[in-house]
């Protein structure tokens, strides 16, 4: 058992998990009535009050970075968090696949290993597999079977499923997500991973080796959990195909999210709120084929009083796009990056509950929850901005996806 | 039943275990606890403090022990994101000189003090301050002067959200917040006393101000370089004209502003100020009175 009092699966220790209401004893009950509460029992004994910490670069010339500027960058913010979850994400750090659709996978234990290859076997190619490389470090413990998978898709399987290879890859990951016991998937995206678990974000960035990758972009996390349990799984990012998500915050429309994404074949599995803004950009972006300044005007959208301010022409699209999407509104406070093939979004909620500063320094975007979080891995910025509510900061690669899955990127890291 | 004893795990996932815990710790270590003070040099009533790298405790730390030393100036270079500089300090003719970015709650309970900071600076500056003068050269973050007491806050930049939140002011506690650029929504928000002026300077191509200002004020007031439209206004506001005292003072505030930036005041007074005041002291008296 680890101090936190989460086992290596996420679960609490049998202490908590005898008491269902919070640690106090039901009222009446004896201490020998009390039983595991089914569902939550991954919540830790206690919680502690504070706030998540992000951060994310973007060099647009799509030049590489090493991870450890993200690592750096996230340790500088380490009070923001507890340790209960950390994580990156990084883009263009696998040269030698960039086509393939790597699987990044925690697994709780060999059957879920095995059943998860079993079911890869019969749906993808499997061009090469291997653990994810780790090392120890001081903090980070009761880690899960860390394996990644680099994957095609053969031409007749598309031709049988008749769907896009992403919409193949989405559903796979759902399936494994959702189907397979103690199997998660953790990245699913070309030419990027997810690198992240229980623990500080400086542990798992060294856990994870991540100084040994180089990436056009990266995002970072320290969470700090407030509603939903601290476990490998719920660490951010959440990824799904090349789209990735920090977020600090809450979503408090998660019910009414989750059922409009449900409609669209998107499970969530994760115990979190944050994954839905990952489903949502998949559905808005790729899906409808929005652009992202549209996107991320049905994600965090104008008030009808700003609305009805506006021009005719804008009234009206802003009208619709409230309408078509009010199901896909965000609400509660955040402040989220996106990662993805194409570059990099920040956001944040509509009245600016949670701290976004920005910055850029020749093609490099940076962002962070604090500034002083940019200024430890760029110090001397050409200009530094914050973000005004509900409007993305967008950094985009120049040649954009074809960087990201051309094998002849070579050329310009 | 998910087997889930540990006998069922026996992948490798990477270099051999040294042990559940790990052994080395992890090596980046910016803005983590730990007990390296900064280099400390002292010139006469002046210290030099290197702030690289150490944590914000223990460099708190460190300014209380220069200030219990008699010190008037302490120099803190290289900051970089440590947070509560000046937290609480109770001194009066003692200036902290901030080179670099501070952390959040900057002079937070301060009570006597001048912050001078020479870059931007992040949010919760001046939180709860009782007395005492901050100054950045740069932009600052989100709810500047939350729950202000006393003393002034002069930001030459642009400030963040919900500035001036629940500002108040008693007897001789009169809290006074100058902006040199623009604001953004939330500006005064349940202000209960005390003032702030707005000059909007630089770029003209947009709002110097959000909207939802002075959302439940019901006390002080603010005085805005430029115009304000209805819309931005919270619905506890009106703006009003100002009278020759408050012109007076408008003036008064500006000007010491001015000096402390090096601007001309006259070129910054030439403009109209508007005056954003509550309708009553008690907007939500009747809120549950039927």
């Amino acid at each position: 058992m680890s101090a936190r009092g989460l086992n290596r699966f996420g679960e609490a220790d049998r202490r908590s998990a005898g008491r269902p209401y919070g640690g106090l004893p039901a009222p009446g009950s004896r201490s020998s009535d009390l039983v595991p509460r089914p569902e939550y029992t991954a919540e830790a004994e206690e919680r502690i009050l504070g706030g998540c910490g992000l951060m994310g670069v973007c060099d647009e010339s799509g030049g590489r970075m090493s991870g450890e500027l993200a690592l750096r960058s996230m340790s500088s913010m380490h009070d923001r968090g507890n340790g209960l979850g950390g994580g990156f994400a990084g883009y263009g750090i696998y040269p030698d696949f960039p086509y393939a659709f790597c699987f990044h996978m925690l697994f709780n234990d060999d059957v879920g290993k095995d059943d998860t290859e079993y079911y890869l076997a019969r749906h993808f190619v499997i061009l090469h597999h291997e653990p994810i490389p780790s090392k120890s470090v001081r903090g980070i413990e009761d880690e899960p079977i860390l394996w990644r998978y680099f994957l095609e898709i053969s031409d007749e399987r598309l031709a049988e499923t008749q769907l896009s290879a992403e919409d193949y890859v989405v559903h796979s990951v759902m399936d494994i997500n959702n189907h397979i016991k103690g199997a998660f998937v953790a990245s699913s995206g070309r030419n990027m991973g997810a690198f992240k678990g229980v623990g500080f974000p400086e542990e798992i960035g060294e856990f994870y080796r991540l100084d040994e990758y180089r990436g056009w972009t990266w995002t970072g996390h320290g969470r700090f959990p407030t509603n939903t349990p601290g476990w490998w799984g719920g660490a951010h990012p959440f990824c799904l195909l090349d789209y990735s998500i920090v977020h600090n915050g809450e979503i408090s429309s998660y019910g009414i999210n989750q059922r409009y994404l449900e409609m669209f074949g998107y499970k969530c599995s994760m115990r979190t709120d944050t994954e839905v803004v990952t489903y949502l950009f998949d559905l808005l972006l790729r899906r409808h084929g929005l652009s992202v300044e549209i996107a991320c005007k049905a994600l965090a959208s104008p008030f009808w009083k700003d609305i009805d301010l506006m021009e005719k022409e804008d009234r009206q699209l802003y009208t619709a796009l409230r309408a078509v999407y009010g199901p896909a509104l965000l609400n509660g406070p955040f402040a989220v990056v996106l990662g993805m093939g194409e570059g990099m979004v920040a956001l944040s909620d509509r009245i600016k509950l949670r701290p976004l500063a920005a910055a850029r320094k020749g093609t490099t975007v940076y962002v962070a929850s604090e500034e002083s979080a940019i200024r430890e891995i760029c110090p001397k910025p050409d200009l530094t901005w914050m973000p005004r509510a509900g409007e993305p900061v967008i950094a985009r690669l120049e040649d954009g996806v074809n960087l990201a899955t051309s094998a002849a990127y070579d050329a310009v890291a | 039943m998910t087997p889930s004893s540990e006998s069922v795990r026996s992948v490798p996932t990477g270099p051999a275990r040294r042990g559940p815990t790990g052994i080395e710790p992890a090596r980046i270590t910016a803005g983590q606890p730990g007990l390296e003070n900064g280099l400390v040099t002292r010139d006469g009533d002046t210290a030099h403090i290197d702030a690289r790298g150490v944590y914000y405790k223990t460099l708190n730390e460190q300014i209380r022990m220069l200030v219990g030393e008699g010190m008037t100036t302490v120099m803190l270079d290289n900051i970089n994101g440590q947070r509560y500089i000046g937290a609480g300090i109770s001194a009066d003719h003692l200036t902290i000189m901030v080179n670099g970015v501070p952390g959040n709650d900057l002079a937070t309970f301060m009570d006597g003090p001048t912050v001078i900071v020479d870059d931007n600076a992040q949010d919760g500056i001046a939180n709860t301050m009782n007395r005492g003068l901050v100054v950045v050269r740069g932009d600052a973050g989100d709810v500047v002067g939350y729950g202000m007491r006393g003393g002034r806050v002069y930001v030459l930049g642009d400030v963040g959200y919900r500035v001036g939140i629940h500002m108040k002011a008693y007897g001789e506690q009169h809290p006074v917040i100058v902006i040199g650029g623009h604001a953004r929504d939330f500006f005064g928000e349940y202000m209960a006393g005390g003032e702030m002026i707005l000059l909007g300077l630089g770029d003209s191509s947009e709002p110097i101000l959000g909207s939802y200002v002075g959302t439940g004020m019901h006390g002080g007031v603010i005085y805005v370089r430029g115009s304000v439209q209805g819309h931005q206004l919270g619905k506890e506001v009106s703006v009003v004209d100002p009278t020759p005292e408050d012109a007076a003072r408008i003036e008064e505030l500006v000007t010491d502003f001015c000096r402390v930036h090096a601007l001309d005041a006259t070129e910054v007074l030439s403009q109209p100020f508007g005056k954003i005041a509550p309708f009553t002291h008690r907007p939500y008296g009747k809120l549950y009175a039927y």
